[in-house]
């Protein structure tokens, strides 16, 4: 039981997708502009992400792994992630407009998002098996999503603050995506205590 | 008398500055050389001039007749010339000009015919009418026509009325005056609302720093044999405040986007009460208000003063000291600055404070917010002053709705705590005219928009009908052609065909599958016939025979050309077409 | 063979997912597009044409379909920013110059009851008949200029509405740090214990 604690707790604030792993960044400055934006964003990965994790772990093992076509990895994951996202995508968009106005733009956006793609490898590479991967992507994605608020919160707030003027924009929130990180560097050797 | 009182979070306990002001009576200030009436006193429907440049008006005489239910009328203050109708300088922050009546006093102060009534034999509506019509508005400083606020709910019963004579805001001293020395008419004023609304209980509410009014009002009360409850609240900033007061009187708190009548209590100001009696029991309308003259001068006193007065002169009556640099109409936490000297005294106006840098010393400048939370702990209303002010500084409006920027009163108890001297209370104000000015933008584009469409729904509609008229009229003409056709047919196929045959030579002759061909192009014919007719000219009826028969020549020659070459017949009804709706 | 065996695992899933995306895609279609209405409740619905389009919805159809944001005069710099926000676009210069907003006014006394303005007029806001003087509903009027061209006798003019006390707005708050003390307009105690005991 503690195994999956470890993978939980080290995916979501020790090995953190966004400021330990620096993976999917572009989604991270896009869209942190807003705090209801950011919410958005982090509803839709958390919900990609866990079923590109799955989706991944069973065309990996059941699909490459029996024919020796590991080299293909990459390749298949991303058109199937694209696939998923698109499924999504369409489903949403019938059956709850509402939450289809709540994501927006957003939800396409993830098929380009490097975490989605990078999670699902990082799993081949730890080993894991299906649980541990569908965990660990829910980790990560909640991860993901946690900072990506926190971080929009913050940029709402400095909107309003007397940034020196050739800071503004996207200096500043480099600056203080940084400063997070390094806050987030207090949670390392959390999961090694055992 | 025991009560129970509550109380309300927050508030500030700036220098009172009241006992200046109180130790004369009431006075009555001399007529001005000329009155300047803004029409818009009140909140509401902007009154309409009903008098002229050169009109003579006396006392009293309506001169903006009231625009709507939520407005109240305006009257002349004294009699007189009315010199002009025209934009002055208002006493706004904005500094901007409305239209206002200028009346030249004759110094009579001549009053029309007043009717007194007992408003007891009227019938509720009247009353009601006749407080709008005397121009009765809220004198705390709202100036929300008093008669819209006199109507009980239906769904929710009136519980308590609450009558406003706290009086919180430093300096200001009229109404103290007022219930000291007229609490009767004060109490009898109030007898009215009480009779309009019927609620259970009536609660008047005064500072425990004005024991006087307090003693003159219950003796008052208990003269007339009322039952209403005189209660002495605390002093504290902003008890004053109709949502505090009636906290502190009902524990009732008012949530957020409510109204007190939501919860069965309705609040006046006890001068209200006062020109509401004025108004229907002498049949006088409201031309005339105290006003507080104090701050920076060397006789503060309390004045009767015309609506209209301008405030430089009203102000000489209190000798200001000679280092006076300003007028503030209003308290120093909620008042303002007026743009100039010339603005007039309208019924918003209960104080004037000679501004002095020595009795107001310049802010010293802003600092950073340290995020204290000094303003929250102040604010009578719970709100987070220090988060609307980060988000009305970063223009995020969205925001400061969330933080529910519309319940501040202004009050002015968050930059007054302050200690980083942050003037909260205009970046409120910034940002709630911003909003307001979006939701009016966004208002007329809606309405632009649907208006926009009406418009395209209507031009179909008419290109629609113009073809159906068209179309139908085209069918009918080609039936009864046809028909005709046909008859002509039955008469002429036996007896003169050779005649027949080089008329319908390109059609009949040769080509019997393209009939439906034929019968289009007799359409278009038919309907070019019916153009013709249509446009007949008027001078057919009295021809010579001689003209019938060459008329009727060209006719044939026409009918003729068009069997050989019926395209153009077809291409002259296209012209034509445009004349049909417009004749 | 190893290759033909990947191309043939990578067709297969291609077949499958595109087949699933096909299916998905007749039996999930929706009509509309959210985003056009988005776009139009940004614009100003002046209906005036500037931008080249028809009018304001068929500028929001052309933006949704990737038309520059910054031609329409009436939104302003603030509406071209409030487009960018919402498409994630960048902000870009007005495409013309920027006008405060105005309403027409027509010269009573020049004009001559043509009807061509009422017929140009976007959202009818001109009232009038046929050689009856017209004249302009000021309310209604977004000020698109439509007006102008068909007159012929050259009896309207665009007057910018002034601020008056029911449009007016407060500044936003500069206190600059020399000129600290009160301007017209200020509330006295703006700042902490402004009020002294009076003497």
């Amino acid at each position: 039981m503690s195994h999956y604690l470890f993978i939980l707790v080290g995916a979501v604030l020790v090995n953190n997708v966004v400021l330990v792993k620096i993976l999917g960044l572009c989604p991270f400055m896009g869209v942190s502009k807003k705090l209801e934006t950011a919410y958005g964003m982090g509803a839709a990965t958390t919900f990609v992400l866990t079923m590109a994790t799955g989706a991944s772990y069973i065309i990996d093992h059941y699909l490459l792994m029996p024919f020796g076509l590991e080299y293909l990895r990459t390749l298949s994951f991303i058109v199937t992630i694209a696939a998923i996202v698109q499924l999504t995508e369409m489903v949403i968009a019938k059956t709850s407009p509402t939450l289809q106005q709540t994501l927006g733009i957003y939800l396409p956006l993830i098929t380009t998002n490097c975490a989605v793609l990078g999670v699902p490898l990082l799993n081949v590479s730890n080993g894991y098996n299906f649980i541990d991967s569908l965990l660990f992507g829910a980790g990560s994605a909640a991860g993901f999503s946690l900072v990506l608020i926190l971080f929009a919160g913050i940029r709402e707030r400095i909107e309003g603050a007397e940034v020196p003027v050739h800071f503004r924009g996207v200096a500043i929130a480099m600056v203080t995506a940084g400063l997070m990180a390094l806050a987030f560097m207090g949670f390392a050797g959390l999961d090694k205590y055992q | 008398m025991l009560m129970n009182l509550f109380t309300f979070k927050g508030g500030v306990k700036p220098p009172t500055n009241k006992t200046q002001s109180v130790t004369l009576p009431i006075a009555q200030a001399p007529l001005p050389s000329r009155l300047v009436v803004p029409l818009h006193q009140s909140i509401g429907g902007m009154p309409q001039p009903v008098v002229q440049a050169g009109d003579k008006v006396l006392k009293g005489q309506l001169i903006g007749e009231a625009d709507g239910w939520i407005s109240a009328a305006v009257h002349a203050p004294t009699s007189g010339t009315v010199l002009e109708v025209a934009m002055h300088v208002q006493p706004h922050p904005s500094g901007l000009d409305a239209l206002c009546v200028v009346i030249e006093p004759d110094g009579k102060d001549e009053w029309i015919a007043r009717e007194a009534v007992d408003y007891k034999s009227l019938p509720p509506e009247e009353v009601r009418e006749r407080l709008q019509q005397a121009g009765v508005v809220g004198l705390g400083g709202a100036v929300f026509p008093t008669h819209g606020k006199l109507t009980a709910s239906k769904t929710v019963p009136m519980e308590e009325l609450v009558i406003n004579g706290a009086e919180c805001e430093p300096f200001i001293t009229c109404d103290d005056l007022l219930m000291r020395e007229r609490a009767d008419e004060v109490v009898r004023g109030i007898g009215i609302f009480r009779d309009l609304l019927q609620p259970k209980k009536v609660l008047i509410g005064i500072e425990d720093n004005k024991p006087e009014a307090a003693a003159a009002m219950r003796l008052a009360v208990q003269a007339l044999g009322e039952s209403f409850e005189v209660v002495q609240v605390p002093t504290r900033y902003p008890a004053g405040g109709a949502k505090q007061l009636i906290r502190v009187l009902t524990g009732k708190e008012v949530p957020a986007s409510k109204r007190s009548t939501d919860l069965g209590v309705q609040c006046f100001n006890v001068a209200t009460a006062y020109t509401a009696w004025r108004a229907i029991a002498h049949g006088e309308p409201v031309v005339s208000r105290l006003v507080t003259l104090s701050g920076n001068v060397h006789a503060p006193r309390n004045y009767e003063v015309l609506i209209g007065t301008p405030m430089g002169e009203l102000l000489k009556l209190a000798q200001p000291h000679p280092d006076t640099d300003g007028i503030i109409m209003g308290g120093p936490m909620m008042g303002f600055l007026v743009p100039n000297a010339d603005v007039p005294v309208v019924k918003a106006t209960n104080c004037l404070i000679a501004h002095s840098e020595r009795l107001f010393p310049p802010k010293a400048p802003e600092m950073p917010c340290i995020r204290c939370g000094s303003c929250a702990q102040a604010c009578p209303h719970e709100l987070q002053p220090f988060e609307m002010y980060w988000f009305s500084r970063a223009k995020n409006f969205g925001k400061t709705q969330e933080y529910n920027i519309f319940d501040c009163i202004e009050c002015g108890c968050c930059s007054f705590v302050c200690p980083s001297r942050i003037p909260l209370v205009q970046y409120f104000r910034f940002a709630k005219s911003e909003i307001w000015a979006r939701e009016r933008e966004k208002n007329a584009s809606d309405q632009a928009k649907a208006r926009f469409e009406f418009k395209q729904l209507r031009e179909e509609r008419e290109k629609a009908d113009k073809a159906e008229k068209l179309a139908k009229a085209a069918a009918a003409q080609a039936a009864k052609k046809a028909a005709e056709a046909a008859a002509a047919a039955a008469a002429e196929s036996g007896t003169v065909p050779a005649v027949a045959a080089p008329a319908d030579a390109p059609s009949a002759t040769v080509n019997p599958e393209k009939e439906a061909k034929r019968a289009t192009i007799e359409a278009a014919m038919a309907r070019a016939k019916a153009q013709r007719e249509a446009v007949q000219p008027k001078n057919t009826e009295n021809l010579t025979a001689e003209q019938q028969k060459a008329a009727a020549d060209i006719e044939a020659r026409r009918v003729a050309a068009h069997l050989i070459e019926p395209e153009p017949a077809a291409a002259a009804d296209q012209p034509a077409a445009p004349l049909d709706p417009k004749s | 063979m190893d290759i033909l065996l990947a191309i043939a695992i990578m067709a297969l899933g291609a077949v499958v997912l595109g087949a699933a995306l096909g299916f998905a895609s007749i039996k999930f279609k929706v009509e509309g597009d959210p985003l056009i209405e988005k776009i139009e409740a940004i614009l100003p619905q002046t209906q005036c044409g500037q931008c080249g389009y028809p009018g304001c919805k068929p500028y929001a159809e052309a933006i949704a379909n990737g038309d520059e944001i910054n031609k329409c005069p009436p939104g302003g710099s603030e509406g071209v920013q409030r487009l960018a926000d919402l498409l994630g676009r960048e902000v870009k210069p007005l495409d013309a110059e920027e006008k405060p907003k105005q309403i027409a006014i027509i010269d009573e006394n020049t004009c001559i009851g043509c009807t061509l303005c009422i017929q140009a007029c976007p959202v009818d806001a001109i009232v009038g008949a046929a050689k009856q003087m017209h004249t302009i509903v000021a309310q209604q009027c977004t000020g698109c200029e439509l007006c102008l061209p068909p007159c012929p006798v050259e009896c309207i003019r665009m007057e910018p509405i002034g601020e008056n006390i029911d449009n007016w707005k407060w500044k936003y708050p500069v206190v600059e740090i020399k000129a600290a003390a009160m301007s017209a307009g200020d509330t006295p105690t703006g700042g902490a214990g402004g009020i002294k005991e009076a003497a």
